[in-house]
């Protein structure tokens, strides 16, 4: 069956968008424009201003957008034409959206200067300076591209969240978790680590995002970092050391024991939270071939392999002090590879960047250390699974199609087996998608995570082969 | 080595095949006219409705066949010579079997109404029928569907996806109301009415008038009303797919006849699925059973007698699901559209309409016979336990929150319906908390 594009005029487009809906996208495309026009390289007179505009635009425009679309339509799944939209379908939209969006991160990380970040103390211009005002406002000084980057993220989590729990507006579970993802991106990520670094000394920056854990904050460990967080950072900077040392050592595992990696993966993480509001569009793009899933084995877990090796490097150049490890700069041949490689490449560029073609959870699923450190607990020490409801599984595939992390869902609940997967970040949207209520994540005895199902076949006689 | 043969590559087909496969070496063929690949009939909607794409109906990568050694054919098969143990096809060849296994599935209900084979008029059941329905969607602004049951209900959800006006019209004065008892068949049909298809009862289709291309341009109901439509669903129900065994050795009635074994009257040949007829069911059911679930039973069964290990089709309590838009609903055990001699009923539906819980048990037992639920997803095995082991009404109230499956944090009204039970029964069951222990205790 070829797909139906929704630029061709022969295929009458299903249901086109009434006044309000068109109302609600004119409103944040105005917003958007003047962030284009700040980045094309025009400084405005009044920042002020026109980023209020910008950001109430987009938010007001997308809440109303998404209010009139769904709240018009009876409560349910709403994912028709996913497949047959240009934007949605790899199409030529969502090419262009792709290559927009990597063409942004790719300034971002080493281009700044491009989106108007300040040289030679010089003052910021464009895009960067556009967020000048808010900067001045939290910590009394411009804003760096970083600080820019960190608000359109927030609202882009807070905008497309308050869209996501409207498509899901039925689904408890779904808005509850975008509530707390909205709420853990624009608090702990954005406006209190914002406001702590008013009052920080501003030339020892330390990461003030307190659930940004390491290995996912890899330069956690980072000489320079510890030296800003313990000698520079006073009691806040000792603070937030313990907190990442308690996170990471204590409280990620025996959460992670007890309701699986979702807690962090879908509930509070950044990564997560962008690719669950602004990333739900792309969520049936991920792979569920098995090839790939053996590759994001070999990925994942060498990253993880990355990370520990250049933590450990710097850890000993700290204690040691020393700028060397095993004869070669730790620097040069550590740090430097992992920020550029992983940190910007992989987490930034192509995460982010290839929303369109690849999916929302590229780097969740085949870079990102952390998700595969509570993926090893998740897998093997958990009460967290998938539980398949009997015989009930038709193998519509629907369960499989709109799994964001690529899990072939469908291939364990035709089984009857229950899914137990290091990679399932538990957004619980297999369940929602389910047409026929086979699916329900549970934290649940460790004894019958995994279990035969002899309701299948309808008859105990026969035991059921699981293979 | 020996040589089995499906005819057929549906869920019932396919499941034999890869049994076969985990519990033999033989030869396996599987042969089917409609697609290369197996591909879930019931995911058929999600492709036009644009949530999937096609591959995305198929369960297996398509390696997986030739990894385990399943031959996949594609041709139809014309006659079956059973005194020579083999196929003639389409193509022109023949094919030896060994064992044959007859898994040909429906086709949709035809009941000789006028121009019921014009253009753009057409059942829900193939691949086929599918990219018919998008070949004609494009020239379709109403549709009209004939036959209140699973597959209208489907094929509504389709055109109004698209923007596509649906009048749904119903021979019976309810929804399926061969199956569903009243206050369902109300539910869902306020529901459908809710999306905003032109729902008629007590409505019979008369007669499909064509336009000068040979394509519908408007219906008649049995009242003489006129309805101008460019496309008519016929859903009114499938029936075996057996046309091709008509005048041969093997026994047919509506579907091909079989026993307890599945087997045939002709030794070495079996049915299975959809177009499986029971001479006598075993567990007294209907003779034919068209659900997807029934036909992977079928085919794990068949799968063991067809590898030496004689076996009987017991399935065990039965079961069903469906969506309706965006209603679930689940079964258990049987809730029959009306009430046996024996039966009496306990009815809760939520304020809002698109919730309810039907039980129906025993009146001298008490005991529990069928559950319906809408809008509740229910755990198979909690529910199947009850039913087979016969638990009685205050027991089952008292356990209620076991039987649960719905998300995490969504809303559940057990303390709701059990104080509706206890208000009409004089009885006082309290509702005791979910335990894990209860739930996995067989």
């Amino acid at each position: 069956m070829k797909d139906q594009d929704s630029l061709s005029i022969a295929q009458p487009h299903p249901k086109g968008i009434d006044f309000i809906q068109k109302l609600g996208l004119v409103i944040s495309a105005i917003g958007i424009l003047i962030l284009l026009v700040a980045w094309g390289g025009y400084t405005f007179q009044q920042n002020g201003l026109f980023l209020s505009l910008s950001l109430g635009t987009i938010f007001l425009g997308t809440v109303i957008y998404a209010a009139r679309t769904y709240l018009t339509q009876p409560a349910g799944i709403h994912n028709n034409g996913i497949w047959q939209k240009s934007f949605t379908n790899r199409g030529m939209w969502g090419w262009l959206v792709g290559i927009v969006l990597t063409g942004f991160y790719v300034l971002l990380y080493w281009y700044p200067q491009y989106l108007g970040l300040a040289q030679n103390g010089e003052q910021n211009k464009g895009l960067v300076a556009l967020f000048d005002p808010l900067s001045q406002f939290f910590k009394g000084q411009p804003a760096s591209q970083w600080f820019m980057y960190g608000t359109i993220y927030t609202l882009l989590i807070c905008s497309l969240g308050i869209k996501f729990m409207l498509k899901y507006r039925d689904n408890r579970y779904q808005a509850i978790r975008t509530l707390v993802v909205i709420v853990s991106q624009l608090f702990l990520a954005y406006l209190i680590p914002e406001i702590l670094e008013g009052f920080s000394d501003s030339n020892h920056y330390f990461a003030k995002d307190i659930k940004n854990v390491w290995p996912l904050n890899y330069y956690f460990f980072q000489d320079w970092h510890l030296n800003n967080m313990l000698e520079h950072g006073g009691n806040l900077g000792m603070f937030y050391f313990v907190v990442g040392l308690f996170l990471f050592l204590v409280f990620t595992p025996i959460i992670t024991y007890y309701v699986g990696k979702r807690w962090y993966c879908s509930w509070v993480c950044g990564c997560g939270g962008l690719a669950e509001t602004a990333g739900d569009p792309y969520r049936h793009l991920s792979s569920k071939k098995i090839s790939v899933w053996k590759l994001e084995r070999w990925m994942i877990h060498g990253v993880m392999v990355l990370v520990f090796l250049m933590t450990f490097a710097s850890l000993y150049g700290y204690f040691t002090n020393s700028v060397t490890f095993l004869g070669l700069e730790i620097y040069a041949y550590f740090q430097r590879p992992y920020g550029f490689l992983i940190g910007a490449a992989f987490s930034g560029v192509v995460g982010v960047g290839f929303y369109p073609l690849l999916g929302n959870r590229v780097w969740c699923r085949f870079g990102c250390p952390m998700a595969g450190y509570m993926g090893i607990i998740q897998r093997f020490k958990s009460r967290f699974r998938i539980t398949t409801n009997g015989g009930q599984c038709i193998s519509c595939g629907n369960c499989s199609t709109y799994c964001e992390m690529g899990i072939d869902v469908r291939a364990y609940a035709q089984k009857g087996q229950n899914i137990v997967r290091a990679s399932c970040v538990g957004c619980g949207v297999c369940s929602a998608v389910c047409p026929r209520g086979v699916l329900k994540l549970e934290n649940g005895p460790e004894e019958v995570r995994v279990k035969d199902n002899p309701i299948l076949i309808g008859k105990e006689e026969i035991k059921m082969d699981v293979g | 080595m020996e040589h089995v043969v499906i005819i057929g590559n549906g869920v019932s087909g396919i499941t034999a095949a890869r049994h076969i496969r985990k519990l033999s070496n033989k030869k396996i063929t599987v042969i089917s006219a409609e697609t290369e690949y197996f591909f879930s009939r019931t995911a058929l909607m999600y492709v036009y409705m644009g949530h999937m794409k096609f591959e995305h109906t198929q369960p297996y990568e398509n390696d997986f066949w030739k990894k385990n050694r399943i031959d996949l054919l594609k041709a139809y098969v014309q006659q079956i010579d059973t005194s020579n143990k083999q196929l003639r096809l389409d193509n022109g060849n023949f094919l030896a079997y060994d064992q044959l296994i007859i898994a040909t599935g429906s086709q949709s209900n035809k009941f000789g109404w006028p121009g019921q084979d014009l253009k753009a008029v057409q059942g829900l059941y193939s691949y086929q029928d599918l990219e018919s329905m998008e070949k004609y969607s494009a020239t379709t602004q109403r549709a009209v569907i004939v036959g209140g049951g699973l597959i209208g209900v489907e094929m509504a959800e389709m055109f109004l996806s698209r923007g596509i006006a649906v009048t749904f019209l119903v021979r019976e004065d309810r929804f399926w109301g061969g199956v569903l008892p009243k206050q369902e068949g109300e539910l869902v049909a306020r529901h459908i009415r809710q999306h905003g298809v032109d729902l008629r009862f007590n409505t019979e289709l008369q007669e499909i008038l064509s336009d000068k291309n040979g394509r519908v341009k408007a219906i008649v109901t049995k009242e003489g009303e006129e309805i101008g439509c460019q496309f008519v669903g016929l859903t009114a129900g499938v029936s075996p797919n057996i046309q091709f065994l008509k005048g041969g050795e093997i026994q047919i009635n509506r579907g091909v006849l079989v026993n307890e074994f599945l087997a045939t009257n002709i030794e070495n040949i079996y049915a299975i699925g959809d177009c499986a007829e029971f001479c006598e069911h075993p567990t007294g059911r209907k003779n034919i059973e068209q659900v997807w679930y029934t036909g992977r039973m079928m085919g794990e069964t068949v799968a063991q007698t067809v590898c030496g290990n004689k076996t009987a089709y017991q399935p065990g309590v039965w079961f069903n699901s469906a969506k309706f838009f965006d209603i679930e609903y689940q079964t258990y055990g049987w809730v029959h559209n009306e009430l046996k001699e024996n039966e009496t009923d306990f009815y809760w539906e939520h304020e809002d309409g698109k919730k309810c819980l039907h039980l129906v048990y025993d009146k001298t037992t008490k005991q529990l016979l069928g559950m319906n639920t809408f809008g509740i997803r229910m755990r198979h095995e909690v529910c199947e336990k009850w039913i087979k082991e016969g638990r009685k009404m205050d027991e089952v109230m008292t356990y209620l929150k076991d039987a649960n499956f719905d998300p995490e944090f969504y809303k559940q009204y057990e303390d709701e319906i059990v104080k509706q039970y206890n208000q009409e029964n004089g009885t006082s069951v309290s509702v005791k908390k979910r335990d894990w222990k209860r739930i996995f205790s067989s």
